[in-house]
């Protein structure tokens, strides 16, 4: 494994691979020194095309746990204005050597494009409308650790699939481990052709919560509204949003889970964010962990031999 | 001159005798002092191009009329339309004849101008259409291509407007509000790459309302581009009640497919294969070829669009759109419509020299290789095959989405007026 750009690029394997080294590394984070040498003089670079200060601070910590040296190299605004072009950032970060470049880009395939014109690994942190393989992993740690299997778990991701490269890393992902995926979204929110994707799809999220293991909730933006996807932030939330009521249809075991940042009150009630059945504070402690995983095997560090 | 054994139409070998930029003798063994030998070589009358964007003036990084005009002569072609969205736009009377000397000037093949339909290609008022007609250029064509005249009302104005001279609108098909950051065909695809979805119906409305209106005020209609499946079914229904509506294809749209955008030999999203109208699926690129076959589709068209390489060596959204293609369509054509059994070399003159032709209302082209004719002739190998090299390209630019593909034919060498532009596929 070269780069890291699509769920759809991992085996099954690969994909539990990368699971069970977060576990191991997640000892570490429990130690008080949480530091491994692994990484030592290896450089990682936070390509951030976009503001995503959580995502960036994850990969961060992730990368300083393994002793990487870590440059952060925020482009503001958008490369489509005028400025560098995407090409002439990665022939920089090429020339400074870096092993490892996470990219975050308002374009979708941006990191397939930088995998071409630099040497070092490429780790997709979000690109554009397209996926977020970082994010879907961290949410199937948690959903295992929460859950204790993967194999046959039945997952309901809710909102704005069109526009969610959480939702689409996850249906890949999500799929190759077993799990059965159903994505409940007004049509409006739904892509063309989403009938082949591996998964279910219903409108109704009240009929798909009962049989629900784990229900993700998808961050719903409001500009969104405007360009008539839906009538209004009411409507929607009425529709699809999970509140106290339709909580209680979840089984008593079910967990509620969000990629953050989340709008209490649209998509998700406070008093379910909160909830001791929410992951939500976890996945984000999770994530730094399974990012250790993605960057350890990625840059070359074999398991087992440096977390003991 | 003699042109020595072509095969004219794919026919029997016959000797061609070409005087005063006229084909004067037809026949087996003429005599004569300079000879060119065509064995084994398809003759084609001089092929001519609804649709080039030779970008000058304005974007001369990217093509020249020169350059351009020099690529239309390597890939056969004797006449190209150079599309008005250059800059300054060619929506007077003056920029047009600029356009049409420039072509005169280099003499690689004949430029006639296309003049646009709105001031500055805006939506909102008529250019001088008349003007651009009556200017040296004789302007026939018209087109905002590049942007749909959308506002129904320009649009009707204009179809009637040009009745005066015998003009035609070039329509780009695009319903605007429907393609906003739209970047790949909407289907399967754009879904999986999370790539906005540029829907088929986005095209088929402003066709079928074109139609409409077309039929509604008698006037010529021509259909740029066409795409999908379902604008094929539109245009057949529109011919089917004797509407006076024509259409273009482009080589690329008989040839490849917006699974391009996920799966090919440059990787995933590479803007080579961003165009506009955007790669459609197989199932859109049979029915296009079945039209082509059958008639409902009168042309094809290049949409030869040349963009420098920092356009396109650029994340897919940011990257410009469009491809080049005077230099490849013969060759993807074979390969698409003559392969498969669907046109033979009859076919491909009509629908890539006679049909375009007389949409254009262009006089000295297109004309059938007899006796008399006007001596525009391209000369054809069918039968080898090459990789597609873009280094060997005449145009200025190499933004081909066929590189190191295997395509089959070559062009030998092209007549302007018994004249040879290109020979042994060099530039004369």
């Amino acid at each position: 494994m070269k780069h890291l750009i699509s769920a759809a690029d991992l085996t099954r394997d690969e994909a539990l691979l990368i699971l069970d080294t977060a576990e191991e590394l997640a000892a570490v984070s429990e130690r008080s020194i949480k530091k491994l040498p692994t990484l030592r003089g290896r450089t990682v670079v936070n390509l951030f095309f976009e503001d995503s200060t959580r995502t960036r601070i994850s990969f961060e910590a992730a990368a300083k746990r393994l002793s990487a040296d870590v440059i952060n190299f925020s482009v503001k605004g958008s490369s489509v204005s005028k400025g560098e072009s995407l090409k002439d950032t990665a022939l920089t970060l090429e020339a400074m050597g870096a092993d490892a470049v996470v990219i975050r880009h308002s374009a979708s395939g941006a990191p397939h494009r930088l995998a071409g014109w630099v040497r070092g690994s490429v780790v997709n942190a979000g690109d554009g409308t397209h996926e977020h393989p970082t994010q879907a992993l961290l949410d199937a740690f948690s959903m295992r650790r929460r859950m204790g299997r993967l194999e046959g778990l039945k997952v309901a991701v809710v909102g704005d699939v069109l526009h969610s490269r959480v939702a689409r890393s996850n249906v890949l992902l999500l799929h190759a481990l077993g799990a059965e995926v159903t994505l409940v979204a007004p049509p409006t929110l739904l892509p063309v052709a989403v009938e082949n994707w591996p998964c279910q799809v219903s409108y109704d999220l009240d009929a798909v919560l009962p049989k629900s293991d784990v229900v993700m909730m998808l961050r719903v933006q409001l500009e969104r509204m405007n360009a008539a996807y839906f009538p209004s932030a009411r409507e929607y939330s009425r529709r699809y949003g999970l509140d106290r009521d339709r909580f209680r249809k979840l089984h008593e075991d079910a967990i509620v889970m969000h990629p953050g940042p989340m709008n209490r009150g649209m998509e998700i009630s406070a008093e379910v964010a909160d909830s001791p059945r929410s992951t939500i504070v976890e996945q984000v402690a999770n994530g730094v962990t399974v990012r250790m995983a993605v960057l350890y095997l990625l840059l070359g560090g074999a398991i087992g031999r440096d977390i003991k | 001159m003699i042109i020595r054994n072509a095969r004219i139409l794919g026919g029997e070998p016959v000797d061609l005798r070409v005087e005063n930029g006229l084909i004067a003798e037809i026949g087996p063994g003429l005599g004569g002092q300079t000879v060119f030998d065509a064995d084994g070589l398809v003759a084609l009358p001089g092929l001519v191009d609804l649709h080039t964007h030779l970008r000058e003036p304005g974007r001369e990084d990217a093509e020249t009329v020169e350059t351009g005009t020099q690529a239309a002569a390597r890939g056969g072609y004797t006449a190209v339309h150079a599309m008005a969205n250059t800059s300054p736009v060619a929506d007077t009377a003056g920029v047009v004849e600029q356009v049409w000397r420039l072509g005169q000037e280099y003499g690689h093949c004949d430029v006639q101008p296309v003049g646009a339909v709105t001031s500055g290609l805006d939506g909102r008022q008529l250019a001088e259409l008349g003007a651009m007609a009556d200017s040296a250029a004789r302007v026939r064509v018209f087109s905002d291509d590049g942007r749909c005249v959308s506002d129904a009302v320009l649009m009707r104005r204009a179809l009637e407007y040009v009745k005066a001279f015998d003009g035609v609108i070039a329509q780009h098909a695009q319903e605007p509000r429907l393609t906003e950051g739209a970047q790949l065909n909407e289907g399967e695809v754009s879904g999986r790459l999370g790539l906005a979805g540029w829907p088929a119906v986005a095209e088929e409305a402003i066709i079928a309302r074109d139609c409409l209106l077309a039929a509604h005020v008698g006037s010529r209609l021509h259909v740029c581009h066409v795409s999908t499946a379902g604008s094929v079914e539109i245009i057949r229904w529109a011919k089917s009640k004797g509407w006076d509506v024509t259409a273009e294809v482009t080589p690329h749209h008989l040839l490849l497919t917006d699974t391009c955008a996920e799966r090919s030999p440059v990787g995933p999203y590479n803007p080579i294969y961003k165009v506009n109208p955007p790669l459609r699926t197989a199932e859109d690129v049979r029915a296009l070829r079945e039209a082509l076959a059958d008639g409902t589709i009168d042309c094809v068209a290049t949409d030869h669009a040349p963009h420098p390489v920092e356009d396109k060596e650029a994340e897919w959204a940011a990257a410009a759109m469009g491809m080049i293609g005077l230099e490849t369509a013969l060759s993807v054509v074979q390969e698409a419509m003559v392969e498969t059994g669907l046109l033979d070399w009859a076919g491909v003159a009509d629908r890539m020299s006679g049909r375009p032709a007389r949409i254009g209302r262009l006089a000295g082209h297109g004309q059938p290789l007899e006796v008399g004719s006007v001596a525009n002739i391209t000369l054809y190998d069918p039968a080898v095959r090459a990789e597609v090299d873009p280094g060997s390209f005449a145009s200025k630019s190499r933004n081909t989405p066929y590189e190191g593909m295997t395509l089959p034919g070559r062009v030998v060498a092209t007549f302007l007026r018994g004249r040879p532009t290109v020979l042994e596929g060099k530039l004369q």
